[in-house]
């Protein structure tokens, strides 16, 4: 993620807290849509979807990010086809459900969701989000904190790594940590890793930390400010506007 | 079990990160009235670690399957429960942001479920309680910290889950029942919670006996009888057993909890209620009624209890046995597959 945030596309260079704030509205907008909404929340899927032209980013390197949460989702969502019965359409003499409905306004909106969440931390560096957050009165103890434990994870994860490597070395065929290695595996990890922080902090006051990061200033630039109008005035539009529809009624002469 | 941000309305969203935020800032509060934000790279390297420490595989004897080691627990053991519960937010949120593992809007929601109640309730209801030895004070201080590990682990993740399938309820986006939602979810996390308080237990009696100190609220040091795993299984299995007929034999004497806010109890006069009829809720359709007639005639013990029997002694018996089947089944699906694996 470090790697695509260090683009250098319009969409990189708009300041975080623009994007921030863009994305927290998207966010609340797409999930806002009632369960049925179907075409009110594809609408939404036009911020995504230039936002990934803009920014360089593909959607094949978001949809790898569903992993996680797709278990919980799609046990969920899977009920509501088998449980919800009324007729939504037929296709020939086979009536879909409205389950199959709420079922796809589901999906929609974990892809939106996703997504939104991809373009925004593929644009924007971590130092830059945290900047944002302290301008939005989040306590320096949490920014701090969530800064320094992103920097150590990579040390946290490749020492792990290690670990793992070499005990499954002494232990082939084997596939996780024995029962008697329980304790003492992450156990003397933790040990070392207390030392180790406590020489950090050691070093860190001798560099003269106070208990506060120095801020990257990030000035409110035009531009930044623009898009970000632009994107919550769209996001107010497609919300109370049925664009999707009304543009279908247009075309077709149909109703509403 | 981190949620994702299409699982929840935006009003259930932001009640969650509301209630998460005000902790957040109590907990921020109460670090720095006491002067300890200087703690926070051991807080940070702590958090980092168990991200890490998440991605390890314990194996569980006796079966092909594996477990994880419960966040929550460890680091308030290690570091207090305020600064715990800070530290498991800089997890969730880097797991949110770069991981998408759980979502922004979702943040509130997940930092609640499962930094919330493993650091504070998991903390002062049972951490704190067992390891001074107000509760078991006769056992060992090795004994006692895997009494609470465990029990704070299974304890609390039962909270999380329950939480989950209620933020899912109210936030209206699904027609699971609650019942056999929280019917999955719940069992579901009493094993992941049992497996993850036994690894959480084996690294903190590890920390225990090289470095004493760094525990919180651990006082003595190596007193009492020598442990003995044999000894602490036997007092976590006799608290299983407890728990299952116990708790069994209390739910059968009141209505289930979501029952009553839903229905109402008309003879003690909480007629009043969401304007819900239990006689027609949930079984208009042809299949839930199917799936009703099924379930009756192939349960064995229906409702908990015996088959035309509303003794206590039948819903405390099927608490028990409903373990003891529980484990059997979770016992054989494991061997199956493991034969199966081998022979692949």
């Amino acid at each position: 993620m470090d790697e695509l945030a260090d683009g250098r596309t319009p969409v990189h260079r708009f300041s975080a807290l623009s994007k921030l704030i863009v994305t927290v509205v998207f966010l609340l907008t797409a999930l806002s849509f009632g369960r049925y909404d179907l075409t009110g929340v594809l609408a939404m899927a036009v911020y995504p979807y230039l936002v990934f032209a803009l920014s360089g980013l593909t959607f094949r390197m978001c949809l790898r990010k569903m992993k996680y949460i797709l278990p919980l989702l799609l046990f969920v969502g899977v009920f509501d086809p088998l449980l919800n019965k009324d007729t939504w359409f037929m296709i020939g003499t086979v009536p879909v459900s409205r389950g199959w409905l709420s079922f796809a306004v589901l999906i929609v909106k974990a892809l939106l969701t996703v997504s939104a969440l991809f373009l925004l931390m593929g644009t924007t560096k971590i130092d830059a989000v945290c900047g944002a957050l302290r301008k939005l009165r989040v306590p320096s103890v949490i920014v701090t904190l969530i800064l320094l434990t992103y920097r150590y994870l990579t040390v946290m994860t490749e020492e792990v790594a290690v670990m793992t490597n070499a005990y499954h070395l002494r232990a082939p065929r084997q596939k996780g940590i024995a029962f008697a290695a329980w304790g003492s595996f992450l156990g003397q990890l933790i040990l070392r890793s207390m030392d180790r922080a406590q020489e950090l902090y050691a070093s860190m006051l001798l560099r003269g930390y106070t208990g506060e990061f120095p801020e990257e200033q990030q000035k409110a630039d035009p531009k930044s400010i623009l898009w970000a109008l632009m994107w919550l005035t769209m996001f107010a539009v497609f919300r109370f506007v049925p664009v999707i529809r009304v543009i279908g009624a247009l075309f077709t002469g149909g109703k509403l | 079990m981190h949620m994702a941000d299409a699982l929840l309305s935006p009003s259930v969203a932001a009640t969650m990160a509301a209630a998460s935020a005000v902790t957040a800032g109590y907990s921020v509060h109460t670090l720095r009235k006491e002067g300890d934000t200087e703690k926070i790279p051991v807080m940070a390297v702590s958090a980092a670690l168990v991200f890490a420490g998440q991605m390890i595989n314990y194996t569980i004897p006796g079966t092909g399957s594996s477990g994880h080691i419960c966040g929550g627990m460890l680091l308030s053991a290690l570091l207090g429960p305020q600064a715990g519960f800070l530290s498991m937010i800089a997890v969730l949120v880097i797991q949110c942001l770069f991981f998408a593992d759980g979502g922004l809007m979702a943040l509130g929601a997940n930092i609640w479920n499962m930094a919330f109640y493993g650091c504070f309730v998991g903390y002062y209801l049972l951490w704190r309680p067992i390891i001074r030895g107000k509760v078991f004070g006769s056992l060992s201080t090795p004994a006692r910290i895997v009494l609470a590990s465990v029990l704070g682990s299974v304890f609390s993740l039962q909270l999380g889950a329950f939480s989950v399938v209620l933020e899912t309820q109210l936030s209206g986006i699904t027609e699971l029942p609650f019942g056999a939602f929280a019917g999955l979810m719940l069992p579901i996390h009493l094993a992941i919670g049992l497996v993850e308080g036994l690894v959480t237990a084996a690294i903190l009696v590890f920390v225990y006996n090289a470095r004493p100190e760094l525990l919180c609220d651990v006082q003595d040091s190596g007193k009492g009888g020598a442990f003995s795993l044999k000894q602490t299984i036997s007092i976590l299995a006799v608290v299983t057993l407890l728990i299952g007929g116990g708790l069994s034999l209390y739910a059968s004497g009141n209505p289930d909890g979501l029952e009553w806010a839903l229905f109402g109890n008309a003879e003690e006069g909480y007629a009043e209620n969401m304007g819900l009829d239990e006689e027609n809720y949930g079984k208009s359709s042809a299949a839930a009624d199917g799936a009703a007639g099924i379930q009756e005639a192939t349960s064995f013990l229906p409702d908990y209890a015996f088959k035309d029997s509303d003794s206590a002694l039948g819903t405390t018996v099927s608490g028990i046995v409903g373990s003891g089947i529980v484990a059997l089944a979770a016992f054989g699906i494991a061997t199956a597959a493991r034969s199966r694996a081998k022979k692949a």
